[in-house]
């Protein structure tokens, strides 16, 4: 890390990188979300739209030998991460080829060159995940981030708690990245807690927290770049909330009845992409064609990724039961 | 063979002392191996296993936790899945059903979840059983449903050699395995080899041979199913005792070839009755051996009740030996 790490970098590259990676997002998921209504891809599927300035504001941080741990609604994150769109696809129609198989689909996307470890599905499940293995990272020396997603939603859960906890008691490199968006799943945010200031929790347990505009894709990063750089130097948590909204449902079988339409209209002019979009143009820092351009090479990719999907191949049902355990027996003693 | 035990040389010892030299022989040997729990350091362990063990290997191998059961168990399936060994102690059965999301949702899941990506290669180890008179939130027997769940291995080891031994081939199994230690064992004691070392994970043993039934058991019934088998024989009747050993996987071989030449099993298993892994060790026999038996299958289960707090309740609720004989002598229709 050189001494100015932590600052914002505002080259027209860097921000055209992070314009292109929101895009990237979201014209994958609107595919996934067509593709969806066509049978192509079934189960739950929550996106990731409204809050795409986070994984894109916190992932590229990361240095490649560093972890991810995430939810559900991972998608974002796993592309931002390297993961290759053509087998996030895959995996999304359950597909051989898919980056688990197949057999996590939408929600459990994992790849291990990319140290993406997961996409867990039990809100909170993956906190106490990442106090592991960033314990393990401690115990050996490594010097890693293991980098933490989660919801607003988990921080009603006891594992949020215990983990946090954990993670400041034993000093473990951490980044703990809230995705607020006020909602757990149908029940607002005030609905579910006394303390609605997030962070604030987590600063209870002695572990440097702040809050940060989740759709301004360039405070996230500056955020996140002052939170892992703080946490490759002081080998201790860091807690960063960002707040944000998901501007769709929270899965594709949510009729949204708990909230006002005029309250997602609200949002909606805050949503990252456009009002970056905007701010770059203002600032003389975008063409008008870049933006088209960006479109269309991630629209080719798009187009790569679903030929691939639909090219994949159904995991033989003859290993329905293959990696319940390793195939590799224990080895012989005695 | 005789003089080869004499070689080797032979020590006195308990369960406890044995589970404890299995964890402190582990660590040693494996930097990658520690032990964490609710006061497994400083306490010496809730039934005392790991006593002396902080003083010898220090805080971070031997690592005190909260009283955060899910916290510390997912804990131990990261920094497994980040190349460790970790063996995280739960204090009772009981208490380990705050960590059942990790266990199930987790541990068994992640391997299979990411095509085989990434394995959790942990030892969970926690104290069963009822006897201690500690009444319903301390003293059930719960292994028979973690033997539900594929992705986990089970383990209930009822001898000295399986508390020495069972850990560290447990430690080297690439997928998380679940050691049962039965409350009431942690005292016995015996001989135990001082060369004792890893012994298999996959096998039940028989632990006396007998013509006439097979009593399929584990854990601490063992030693409660090996005193009805004197006292059966002092009848004329020469039970055959398998020790299970492993509830997941089970061993049908070993269970098939006893039921074969007994052509009569009684199942004594510490679990309620409903549902309980008496219950699939009786439905295999029945759909592998069936045509080999002469009568009906017997088990001797936990009463369908909590266990409660009084000593003639306690011991009512459990298996005793007294009903084994007599549920032998059922399925032997002797009187």
């Amino acid at each position: 890390m050189t001494a100015t790490a932590d600052k914002p970098r505002l080259s027209r590259q860097h921000m055209l990188e992070l314009l292109k990676q929101m895009i990237r997002i979201r014209r994958f998921e609107d595919k996934c979300a067509e593709l969806y209504t066509q049978e192509k891809i079934r189960g739950f599927m929550h996106l990731y739209d409204g809050e795409e300035a986070i994984a894109v504001g916190v992932i590229p941080v990361l240095e490649k030998r560093d972890r991810i741990v995430a939810t559900y609604r991972e998608h974002g994150q796993a592309l931002v991460r390297g993961v290759p769109m053509t087998t996030v696809m895959a995996e999304m129609y359950g597909k051989l080829q898919g980056c688990s198989r197949g057999r996590g689909g939408s929600m459990h996307l994992f790849d291990r060159i990319a140290n993406f470890h997961g996409g867990n599905a039990i809100v909170g499940g993956g906190l106490p995940l990442a106090v592991g293995l960033s314990l393990a990272d401690r115990m050996r020396g490594n010097d890693i981030v293991t980098a933490c997603f989660f919801g607003d939603g988990a921080v009603a859960e006891g594992e949020f708690h215990e983990s946090m906890n954990l993670a400041a008691l034993w000093g473990l490199p951490v980044l703990f990245v809230c995705e607020n968006n006020l909602y757990a799943m149908g029940t607002a945010l005030a609905l579910s807690e006394s303390e609605t200031d997030i962070q604030r929790k987590a600063a209870c347990y002695r572990l440097t927290a702040e809050a940060v505009d989740g759709m301004d894709v360039i405070a996230v990063e500056a955020a996140a770049r002052r939170a892992v750089h703080a946490v490759r130097e002081s080998r201790k948590p860091y807690f960063l909330e960002c707040r944000t909204y998901r501007l769709r449902a929270h899965s594709m079988f949510d009729a949204q009845l708990y909230r006002d339409k005029a309250e997602i209209e609200a949002w909606r002019p805050k949503e990252p992409i456009v009002r970056f979009q905007v701010w770059l143009q203002s600032n003389g820092m975008i063409h008008p064609d870049d933006a088209s351009r960006i479109e269309a090479e991630v629209d080719a990719e798009i187009a790569e990724a679903v030929a691939f999907a639909e090219a994949g191949t159904w995991e033989p049902i003859e290993q329905l039961t293959r990696f319940a355990y390793a195939d590799r027996a224990a080895p012989a003693v005695r | 063979m005789q003089q080869q035990a004499i070689q080797a040389g032979t020590i006195e010892t308990t369960y406890r002392e044995a589970v404890r030299e299995a964890i402190r022989d582990a660590i040693k040997r494996d930097e990658r191996v520690f032990l964490m729990g609710e006061d497994v350091g400083r306490y010496g362990g809730c039934y005392a296993v790991s006593k002396g063990l902080l003083a010898e290997l220090g805080p971070e191998r031997i690592r005190d936790t909260p009283l955060s059961e899910s916290g510390f168990t997912g804990a131990g399936i990261g920094a497994a899945m980040a190349g460790m060994r970790p063996i995280v102690e739960l204090m009772t059965v009981n208490f380990s059903l705050l960590a059942l999301d990790q266990i199930l949702n987790n541990a068994a899941t992640i391997r299979h979840m990411s095509g085989n990506q990434f394995g959790v290669p942990l030892v969970i180890r926690m104290a069963t059983g009822a006897g201690r008179q500690l009444a319903a939130q301390h003293s059930h027997s719960l292994e028979g449903w973690y033997a539900h769940i594929p992705g986990i291995k089970v383990l209930a080891p009822a001898t000295l050699e399986d508390a020495r031994g069972m850990l560290w081939t447990a430690l080297q199994d690439p997928d998380p395995v679940l050691i049962f230690e039965n409350v009431m064992l942690y005292n016995m004691t015996g001989m135990l080899a001082v060369d004792a070392g890893p012994v298999d994970i996959d096998k039940a043993a028989v632990r006396r041979s007998g013509h006439d039934i097979s009593l399929v058991t584990y854990g601490g019934s063992l030693w409660k199913t090996l005193d009805a088998a004197r006292t059966l024989a002092a009848e004329g009747i020469e039970a055959e005792v398998i020790d299970l050993r492993s509830l997941r996987p089970l061993d049908d071989a070993t269970i098939m070839t006893s039921v074969a030449k007994t052509r009569r099993a009684v199942i004594v298993d510490e679990g309620w009755r409903s549902g309980s892994l008496a219950a699939e060790v009786a439905t295999r026999i029945v759909e592998q051996a069936f045509w080999s038996l002469d009568a009906p299958i017997g088990r001797v289960c936990s009463e369908e009740a909590p266990i409660p707090y009084p000593r003639h309740l306690e011991n009512a609720a459990v298996p005793q030996a007294p009903k084994i004989v007599a549920a032998a002598k059922a399925a032997l229709g002797r009187p």
